[in-house]
């Protein structure tokens, strides 16, 4: 028999959901030839590598199914399909993997580009790092950290993808159901429903509640749920997208009109469409027409083409529009006029059609490989030329480091369009969880803004709250499970009124239990006793049926029994009240009937033919069935 | 009467009473009505109906209820109502009991039409029309109508409870008004029956505790001591008070909206202001019971009144300042230390109040500030004003809204949370902030306010409504420290600011959202107004790309933001602003061609705002004298009259007309005067024949022309004055001679004639100043100014023309019986 394997291990449910994988940036000690200095900071020279999720806590190789959330948490899948003995299935919608497939090819793509033979790995002594500066010194599980994977991997692991569509149920095991319900932050995004036949969890991660490109939020299907868990939400709360859309506007629009370019470090897909179909309204109210939009990316070409095609997965607009039929972003007519041209990268066609001033839209936005380095090398020196950051998932700062003394303006939009507090709190008064439970940094407002209140999930009853590596039991207990009875035997069942509405039936059944689905089969009939030399067979050892006692229900009104007593000649009854109920006292004939809610003893010394007449009496007040 | 109106009539009303020709236009009932009123305010109503026994027919026919339908039925109550307030009218209708078969029990109350709230409403109308004399007083004591009005109070239709409340109030008034009660005391011997009645259900109805039945009772004493300053109102207030000072008693005020209307009502009256009751005791316990919410208004109210005991109003003041008092406190790094003065402290409930949830914290607060605004604004307002207090609070407000406050306390902590991005909070402090500029306050205080302004203008957070109030107030207080300053001594707040601004402004200009660009350009417009001038301003606005972006928003795909940055482009260029340095990068082409820019969008713009903004530029340029003008401007002018004349927005034909208005004024040069003391002009005035020369060949003529028969009523009546003002400048009396008989002065008149007929015609071409002047006075411009200036509804507007048409509705005139259309 299998079974699902359900654990909390940081923000992680089942499997990795959340941003899992972050490129970590090393930095001056003994070893002195893997480390540089650059403006007072202290930095690694190495290979990029990638800090892979928890593994210490839970046995791949025992979990059953993994459920994507988007395509941005499914960086790490590689790592545990390829190398943890996994041998479950995952479970994503379609865009999740065709799109993450392209994120994982342009991150190889750009790490196999420059390779460097080896990887520092002299820092990672414990010794040596310990006197590091920081951030080196603080780094975790370094030890841990791998390099990027290869497109085979990638290709083995996608191999393992599952495709389903948003509310599809899908059995694991017979034991709970799984359903993928839209979470409208990208394309094919999704929240899970887990449920059993009186148990539903719901797994809420990178959500929102905007106006943008895909379909908006299923929120009624998270109705109902016994628990909530809570994450991927905002990382930037004090940011409102569309005050964030209008500051990266205007600062791309003053930097072109004062004949700088604009270089926006970026993924190849999600933000970048919302912000070129913004770009499309905006260009001409700015006098940007005349100026070349560059979209730069190994998958570039890919991933303005698949957007095109996933109608089923895009708002209601995008929906209509593909009937009319017309492109659903117009991204489609800005490459159709010239106005945005997009290269695999910056060699071959680009060098020839490059126009300055421009606007580059180029990755990987934490600045450490890809085409964007060019740009910052090429740009950097001039100050009228602008780096606008949208993606909060890494510091501006941080990523920055490494190229400082800059002239080149910088820019900190950050367009995160996933839940903001305000967001949490509308949805779960919507949802109504009976317990929410979340990261334990949702629960405080962030250590640097300690007085903003706002910035913090307030619910009632108060969040569960866990932290890293930290095991949770859900609080709920599975207390009831659905049992199926077989047609011929709730045929022979003869239900018996009990109050209105109310019917009860005794039932002698087999229990038949598989794959955690339970049958009621008719018993065997009984067996004939056979000769005394054939052996009984197993599958034949079942208890014999013997006629059964019937089941008693009711209670008994003591004064009518008082009455029926002494129409039956018993008479000097005394009744005395107890804690339980009622002691009827037959002194003449010394016995006691002891009568209580849930039993009626009759005390009487060896005198069994008066105890039978008692009994028959008592049992005519009961029901019997 | 008018006779033509009394010849109609029967025929009207034996429409109006014949069941089979609905009238469905309530409105010609309405205007019917009005006419009866106004006809009876100067005529004998018994006359009326003595003349026109059709009217006494008509309101006998609405006795037969189940014939009549219930928009006529509470048309003839009303109509009664409007002839029974003539008390010999009164006695006339009486005679025949049709008042009581109208009014009274049998009348409609027990019928189904009764249902219709318009006809309880026309019960109560023509009860309330009637109610003028003591005849009447008797009359709905006799039909008991009083104990229907009890009845209607609570009436499921607002509009019935409202006017049956009101009704109430007349009866009572009528009814102590009527007797000589020199006394009135608390026993029920003193009052008049009818009085007595209405005072024992008021009684009844505050003991009641039920909050309808209070209400409704505390709104008939609104009305009565709002409507009624005799002296029986005291004695009215004497024997209730203690009912209604009880409610103040309970935990929680049920009715505070009322009881506060009602205690303003008795403040506002001048019995109860001057008199030793204890009126100002009882408000002043009322703003301490009420919740902060409820009182606001009360304060606000108390605050307004003329004549009231300073205390109270130091209490009432207090009330709307707290909210504030609560919000410095909430920011106060040391608690108490929050520089309130005495007294002003926040008080826990309205901490409670202000933390319990967002919106009642925003609505309190909002309350709050838009109240202190009303007041600032007052000329009595209240002294001493608390200037660094609200402003301090203000700052703090936004400060915690926009999330910049680092509060140390929980409450500031908790206020942070609640009023986190609330944009109805921002909006009401950005509009008292701006009101505060009014008054003067301490350097670090304006400091304070320049900075959080500039938060605000600043910030990708603001909305648009809350960056356009930003915009307002930056204006008030730039203008406020203009004129504080002197425009020769720069202010020293503004240049550093004026630094920050102009990038800010940049970024603004480029903003996505539409809303945005559209308010920067109209407050770009205001400061280059009023700041034009100064030369901290002008290098400020010079070192940014600000007039560049402002001309590039010429072609905004928005039509408003067009329209807003023609005015501003027009205002910089006034103030010679929009003038770019000259250079390889920025050829000094670009400031000729913004007249032909504008020009082209008067022409070919689809949207009439940016049309009517050119058209406001244009006049402004001619009036101010602008260099850009200046050139070749009769040229010019002929192509912007050539265009203007065939647009399409009746509001750009009457702006050109301005324009021309403008440059005809200037080319016939000032008036003589035969009192002016000023030197002659070195240059000799332009003779008339000169100035209809020009005029004509800047097209100015063919275009007034052409207005003048203009199918929008502004247009011709703009050019009607204008030719008349040519007329008198070029062809008085004497001077020109006109040549009526000119041929060509015959095709110009048959022009006309086609213009006026709606058709196109030819253009006139260059006109002869003889064949103008000829023209000017053949055209009967006086004649056509009055009909002009009279409203088009004129005609229609007669008694006579309604009765025509109501009958025409039905088909009762000219005998179109037959027709089955």
């Amino acid at each position: 028999m299998q079974y699902t394997q359900i654990q909390i291990n940081h923000d992680y449910v089942g499997l990795w959901t959340g941003h899992d994988f972050h490129p970590q940036f090393p930095s001056l000690a003994t070893c002195s030839k893997e480390l540089k200095e650059c403006s007072g900071h202290v930095f690694v020279d190495s290979v990029p590598e990638f800090c892979l999720p928890e593994t210490e806590l839970i046995d791949m190789s025992t979990v059953d199914v993994i459920l994507i959330s988007n395509y941005h948490c499914m960086m790490a899948l590689p790592y545990i399909t390829e190398h943890t003995g996994f041998t479950g299935t995952v479970y994503a919608t379609e865009p999740t993997l065709q799109i993450g497939r392209l994120l994982m090819e342009e991150l190889v793509n750009f790490i196999e580009r420059v390779p460097k033979a080896q990887s520092a790995s002299l820092w990672k002594n414990k010794d040596v790092q310990r006197l590091l500066p920081s951030p080196l010194k603080d780094a975790v599980e370094v030890s841990t950290w791998r390099r990027c994977y290869s497109m085979q991997e990638v290709n083995s692991a996608l191999s393992k993808i599952q495709l389903v569509g948003y509310s599809q149920k899908i059995e694991l095991f017979g034991a709970v159901q799984v359903t993928p319900l839209s979470s409208g932050y990208a394309l094919g995004s999704s929240n899970w429903v887990i449920q059993s036949h009186y148990e539903k969890v719901s797994y809420v991660s990178g959500s929102s509640l905007l106006t943008t490109h895909p379909q908006p939020m299923d929120q009624a299907s998270l109705k109902n749920s016994d628990v909530l868990l809570l994450t991927g939400l905002t990382q930037i709360p004090t940011a409102n997208p569309d005050g964030m859309v209008g500051e990266f506007c205007s600062n791309l629009a003053l930097t072109v009109r004062n004949g700088g370019n604009v270089l926006v470090p970026c993924y190849p897909s999600g933000v970048i469409y919302d912000l070129l179909e913004c770009l499309y309204q905006y260009i001409d109210s700015a006098g940007l027409s005349n100026v070349p939009f560059y979209f730069i990316s190994p998958v570039a070409n890919s991933s303005l083409e698949f957007s095109q095609i996933f109608a089923e997965w895009l708002c209601h607009n995008k929906q209509t529009k593909v009937y009319l039929p017309e492109p659903p972003f117009p991204h489609a007519e800005l490459i159709q006029t010239n106005k945005l041209k997009h290269y695999p990268s910056i060699h071959g066609d680009f060098s020839n059609d490059f126009r300055q001033p421009c606007v580059v839209f180029t990755g990987h936005p934490s600045l450490r490989f890809g085409d964007v380095v060019h740009f910052l090398e090429l740009w950097g020196k001039s100050s009228l030329n602008t780096v606008i950051f949208t993606e909060p998932d890494f510091s501006y700062l941080d990523a920055l480091a490494p190229y400082q003394p800059l002239a080149m303006k910088c820019i900190y939009c950050p367009i995160d369009t996933r839940l903001n507090f305000i967001q949490v709190s509308k949805l779960l008064k919507e949802v109504q969880p009976l317990h929410v439970v979340c990261p334990e940094q949702y629960t405080q407002p962030p250590p640097t803004q300690s007085h903003r209140m706002d910035l913090m999930i307030d619910c009632q009853p108060p969040a569960m709250s866990y932290r890293r590596a930290e095991v949770l039991a859900l609080p709920f207990k599975r207390r009831y499970e659905k049992i199926e009875i077989m047609p011929e035997l709730a045929d022979s069942l003869v239900p018996m009124e009990i109050k209105p509405g109310i019917s009860l039936a005794t039932v002698s059944a087999v229990l038949h239990t598989k794959d955690n689905k339970h049958v009621l089969q008719p018993p065997p009939r009984s067996t004939q006793p056979t000769s005394g030399k054939k052996r009984k067979r197993v599958s034949d050892d079942i208890p014999d049926c013997k006629v059964l006692k019937p089941l008693l229900s009711g209670s008994i009104p003591v004064e009518q029994f008082v009455q029926t007593l002494e129409k039956h000649g018993f008479s000097d009854i005394k009744v005395e009240d107890t804690a339980k109920g009622h002691i009827v006292l037959l002194q003449e004939a010394e016995t006691l009937i002891q009568i209580e809610e849930d039993s009626t003893h009759i005390i009487c010394d060896n005198d069994e033919m008066l105890r039978v007449r008692l009994r028959d009496l008592v049992l005519k007040f009961l029901q019997k069935f | 009467m008018d006779p033509e109106c009394s010849r109609l009539l029967p025929a009207l009303c034996a429409v109006l009473a014949d069941p089979r020709q609905p009238m469905t236009d309530d409105t010609c009932l309405e205007k019917l009505l009005d006419w009866f009123k106004t006809v009876t305010e100067t005529e004998s109503s018994l006359l009326l109906l003595q003349e026109n026994p059709c009217l006494v027919e008509l309101l006998s026919q609405a006795l037969k209820f189940q014939d009549v339908s219930s928009r006529i039925l509470s048309f003839s109550l009303r109509l009664a109502g409007i002839f029974a307030a003539q008390e010999n009218c009164f006695q006339f209708l009486q005679q025949g009991e049709l008042l009581l078969g109208l009014f009274g029990e049998a009348g409609p109350l027990g019928l189904p039409a009764w249902n219709v709230p318009s006809v309880r409403s026309g019960w109560i109308q023509g009860l309330c029309s009637l109610a003028k004399h003591p005849s009447a007083e008797q009359f709905l004591v006799d039909c008991g109508a009083v104990d229907t009005i009890f009845s209607l109070q609570g009436d499921s239709s607002l509009f019935v409870a409202s006017a049956a409340s009101q009704l109430l109030v007349q009866v009572l008034s009528l009814s102590i008004q009527g007797r000589a009660t020199p006394h009135l005391g608390s026993s029920d011997g003193d009052w008049p029956s009818c009085a007595q009645s209405i005072v024992g259900y008021l009684e009844e109805s505050l003991r009641s505790g039920a909050t309808p039945q209070i209400t409704q009772a505390l709104k008939v004493l609104t009305t009565t001591f709002g409507r009624c300053h005799h002296s029986w109102t005291e004695a009215l207030w004497m024997r209730l008070s203690p009912l209604v000072t009880c409610l103040l008693e309970k935990d929680t005020v049920p009715t505070a909206h009322s009881l506060a209307d009602l205690f303003l009502s008795m403040a506002r009256s001048p019995t109860f202001g001057s008199s030793d009751c204890d009126l100002w005791v009882t408000l002043a316990q009322t703003l301490s019971c009420l919740s902060p919410t409820q009182a606001g208004p009360l304060a606000l109210g108390i605050l307004k009144l003329h004549v009231c005991p300073q205390a109270l109003k130091t209490q009432a003041f207090d009330v709307l300042l707290q909210p504030l008092a609560c919000v410095l406190e909430a920011a106060a790094q040391v608690p108490g230390s929050s520089g309130l003065p005495d007294g002003t402290g926040s008080n826990p409930t309205m901490a409670d109040a202000l933390l319990a949830s967002t919106s009642s914290c925003a609505a309190l607060l909002c309350q709050s500030l838009a109240h202190l605004g009303e007041l600032q604004a007052l000329p009595h307002s209240p002294r001493p004003w608390p200037q660094v207090l609200l402003l301090e609070a203000t700052v703090m407000t936004l400060r915690f809204c926009s999330g910049s406050a680092v509060p140390i306390s929980s409450v500031g902590g908790r206020l942070c949370g609640i009023l986190a991005s609330c944009i109805r909070v921002q909006r009401a402090a950005l509009d008292f902030l701006g009101m505060l500029s009014q008054g003067t306050g301490p350097q670090e205080s304006v400091t304070q306010v320049f900075a959080i302004l500039l938060e605000y203008l600043r910030s990708p957070e603001s909305s648009p409504t809350v960056l356009k109030k930003a915009f307002q107030a930056t204006l008030r207080w730039l203008l406020s420290m203009s004129k504080a300053c002197g425009s020769n001594n720069p202010d020293p707040h503004t240049q550093p600011f004026l630094r920050e601004l102009f990038p800010v402004m940049q970024k603004r200009l480029c903003n996505p959202c539409w809303e945005v660009r559209d308010s920067a350009l109209e407050f770009l417009t205001h400061l280059t107004t009023h700041w034009g001038g100064q030369p901290d301003f002008r290098q400020a606005l010079l070192a940014s790309d600000v007039p560049e972006l402002t001309q590039q928003l010429l072609q905004d795909p928005e039509a408003y933001v067009r329209a807003s940055a023609v005015t501003a482009m027009g205002q910089l260029a006034s103030q010679g602003l929009h003038a770019t340095p000259s250079g390889p990068e920025h050829p000094g082409a670009k400031q000729k061609s913004l007249p032909q820019e504008l020009l082209h969008i008067l022409s070919l713009d689809s949207e009439g705002f940016p049309r009517r903004a050119v058209m406001q530029v244009f006049t402004q340029w001619l009036q101010d004298g602008h260099p850009a003008m200046a050139e070749d401007l009769e040229q010019f002018m002929a192509r912007v009259f050539q265009v203007v004349s065939r647009d399409l927005d009746w509001e750009v034909r009457v702006q050109g007309l301005e324009l021309a208005r403008v440059f005809l004024a200037q080319t016939l040069g000032p008036p003589d005067c035969p009192y002016a003391v000023a030197l002659p002009a070195a240059t000799p005035p332009t003779s008339p024949a000169e100035v209809l020369r020009t005029l004509g060949r800047v097209q100015l003529l063919e275009f007034a022309f052409r207005a003048l028969f203009d199918c929008d009523r502004p247009v011709a009546q703009k050019s009607c004055d204008l030719l008349l003002l040519l007329r008198a400048r070029t062809a008085p009396g004497g001077g020109l001679q006109g040549a009526e008989c000119n041929p060509e002065a015959v095709t110009v008149e048959a022009a006309l004639r086609a213009w006026q007929a709606g058709e196109q015609g030819q253009p006139l071409g260059e006109l002869v100043p003889e064949v103008v002047v000829a023209i000017l006075r053949t055209l009967d411009l006086e004649g056509l100014q009055a009909t002009l200036a009279e409203s088009s509804d004129h005609v229609e507007q007669s008694p006579r023309s309604l009765l025509q048409d109501m009958l025409a509705a039905v088909g009762a005139l000219g005998g179109h019986e037959a027709d089955c259309y």
